[in-house]
């Protein structure tokens, strides 16, 4: 029989997460505690719930328009306008998805021609050099350091360019390292950028979720990027809604109008219900992403004062819900580390490699959890340690 | 910093001086400071533990009773619900709006030591008009914890 399979999808490694998920299921033991899930540990706010409930019993199961409701790509340009400073037409620059995800794999397959090549900083999450390779891209990755506070440095990104170099993914705040980028940091980046002609994926899915004293701020916001930057973003995180798939990319016209055919014709459109829900999620939910975001940000503190006083090395990640400390001094791989973690003291976190080789000694530790729960979690982590 | 405290304490009572400050990046001596300060302001009136006795093999009933009175002069409501607390089969009273005048929260060993309180001590007080009692057959929630069900993680580990 003929080799039924792509060469390329079958050369695509399996995600290191899943690996170690895997393992986790395996042990099947209720005493296990997690600090390994990558989403919101609250409910979708009731009110959005109940728009859902309502386009289901007014019946509107219907497709949308390719591109998403429009009303719905309003409040989202409404919204970005608030939040970053950048104007985006409805009509012609707002694409709705399934997921940030999607918008992900879409900006990709719009913007590069086989042998491109694209610069993905790591650690990051564990689909954009997936996503790249599917496209015939060559991705590039560079590796950040934990001394910089894992964000990229324009010395760094000059060392990766090649005159093959198209795209550049920026992610912050980022999963898994917690890190965040400012605008003197960004600032620094735009300039390598447009000296060179290049474009920028900025990955803003966590943008809601900065526990600076200044606002978020994008890429795209710096004179002379809007029209060199998509910017994803979506509700998953934010908003609590990971199992509504909803997303979104933002950018230049002449893009998405090409990112729409890969949309159109692989998806559709995107979930109508989540696109109802997601209408009343930009109208009324700021207080409820206040109120998730105030609660993660005590967690953050929490766990840093613990490591602090286990001598865990962490930098004082100010995005997401994640903490990257560093575990190097006990002389194990992030591997091993977790491994042992798992089977002497139960507790599941990610080894920090699962994220590239970069992450090689660390952990990611998500904080999307009740504070009883890392509370409990890091006591084993401490007594873990002790028998080092 | 009040307002951060309380609505940590509002869910944890039982977190240590030391994590509170942690959770709110605060110095942990003006945190309990500030806590000692807010107990005796009475801002903080104390701490308690929400029990589901039916799990906890104790016999207990408890009931809402509605209490109409004719107001004192001079006092209004304050002091005919002074006469209602002083009881510590009283765990709440408050005064509302609507058909009665207070509601009256009792915990008793049995329904029946209940229904005795409210015939020999609650509606013989002067000025009690009337009593409604209710009594709670079932918990679903209290004071925002979930008394029936375990708390469960309803997330699936993907990447």
């Amino acid at each position: 029989m003929r080799d039924p399979l792509n060469s390329f999808i079958e050369a695509i490694p399996p995600s290191g997460i899943r690996k170690y998920f895997d393992m986790v299921a395996e042990m099947d033991d209720p005493d296990v505690l997690s600090l390994g899930v990558g989403e919101p540990d609250f409910d979708t706010p009731w009110h959005v719930r109940g728009v859902g409930i309502n386009t289901l019993t007014e019946g509107k199961t219907f497709y949308t328009s390719n591109s998403g409701l429009m009303e719905l790509r309003r409040e989202i340009s409404k919204y970005t306008r608030d939040k970053i400073g950048v104007e985006y037409d409805p009509a012609t620059q707002v694409l709705i998805t399934v997921g940030g995800s999607e918008a992900i794999d879409g900006c990709i397959r719009t913007m590069l021609d086989p042998g491109d090549e694209m610069i993905i900083p790591e650690p990051c999450f564990v689909s954009y050099k997936p996503c790249a390779i599917l496209a015939g891209a060559v991705p590039v990755t560079i590796d950040l350091k934990a001394e910089n506070e894992f964000r990229l440095t324009p010395d760094e990104l000059e060392a990766a360019i090649t005159p093959k170099t198209k795209l550049v993914l920026l992610t912050y705040p980022n999963n898994p390292t917690g890190a965040i980028m400012e605008k003197e940091d960004l600032e620094k980046i735009a300039k390598v950028i447009i000296d060179h002609d290049l474009f920028v994926l900025s990955d803003e899915i966590y943008s809601a979720l900065s526990y600076t004293e200044k606002p978020f701020v994008s890429i795209a916001s710096l004179p002379g990027m809007a029209e060199r930057t998509i910017i994803v973003n979506g509700f998953s995180k934010a908003f609590a809604m990971t199992g509504w798939r909803l997303g979104y990319a933002l950018g230049p016209s002449r893009v998405i109008k090409q990112m729409m055919k890969v949309h159109q014709f692989a998806i559709m459109c995107s979930p109508t219900i989540s696109q109802y829900a997601a209408i009343e999620a930009l109208r009324n939910g700021e207080d409820d992403v206040q109120y998730m975001k105030n609660e993660y940000n005590m967690r953050r503190k929490y766990l840093l004062k613990r490591f602090a006083e286990m001598g865990i090395p962490c930098f004082n990640a100010m995005g997401a819900f994640y903490l990257f400390p560093c575990i190097k001094k006990f002389g194990m791989s992030s591997d091993q580390f977790a491994e042992r973690l798992l089977n002497e003291q139960k507790l599941a976190v990610v080894p920090g490699n699962a994220f590239g080789r970069s992450g090689e000694g660390f952990l990611r530790i998500s904080y999307a959890y009740s504070l009883k729960s890392l509370e409990k979690s890091m006591d084993r982590l401490e007594k873990f340690i002790s028998t080092l | 910093m009040r307002d951060r405290i309380l609505t940590v304490l509002e869910k944890n009572a039982r977190i240590s001086t030391e994590d509170l400050a942690g959770v709110l990046g605060e110095d942990v001596t003006k945190v309990s400071e500030e806590v000692e300060r807010m107990e005796n302001e009475k801002i903080i009136c104390g701490y308690h533990t929400i029990i589901n006795w039916d799990k906890g093999g104790a016999e207990k009933a408890d009931a809402f009773i509605e209490v109409k009175v004719t107001p004192q002069k001079g006092w209004g409501f304050d002091q005919m619900a002074e006469r209602i607390y002083q009881f510590p089969e009283v765990s709440s009273i408050f005064l509302i709006s609507g058909s009665c005048d207070f509601i009256v929260f009792i915990e008793g060993k049995s329904m029946r030591e209940i229904a005795m309180f409210v015939s020999d001590k609650l509606s013989p007080i002067e000025g009690v008009l009337s009593t409604t009692t209710q009594f709670i057959l079932k918990k679903y929630k209290q004071d925002g914890f979930l008394v029936e069900g375990p708390e469960r993680d309803k997330r699936t580990e993907i990447s």
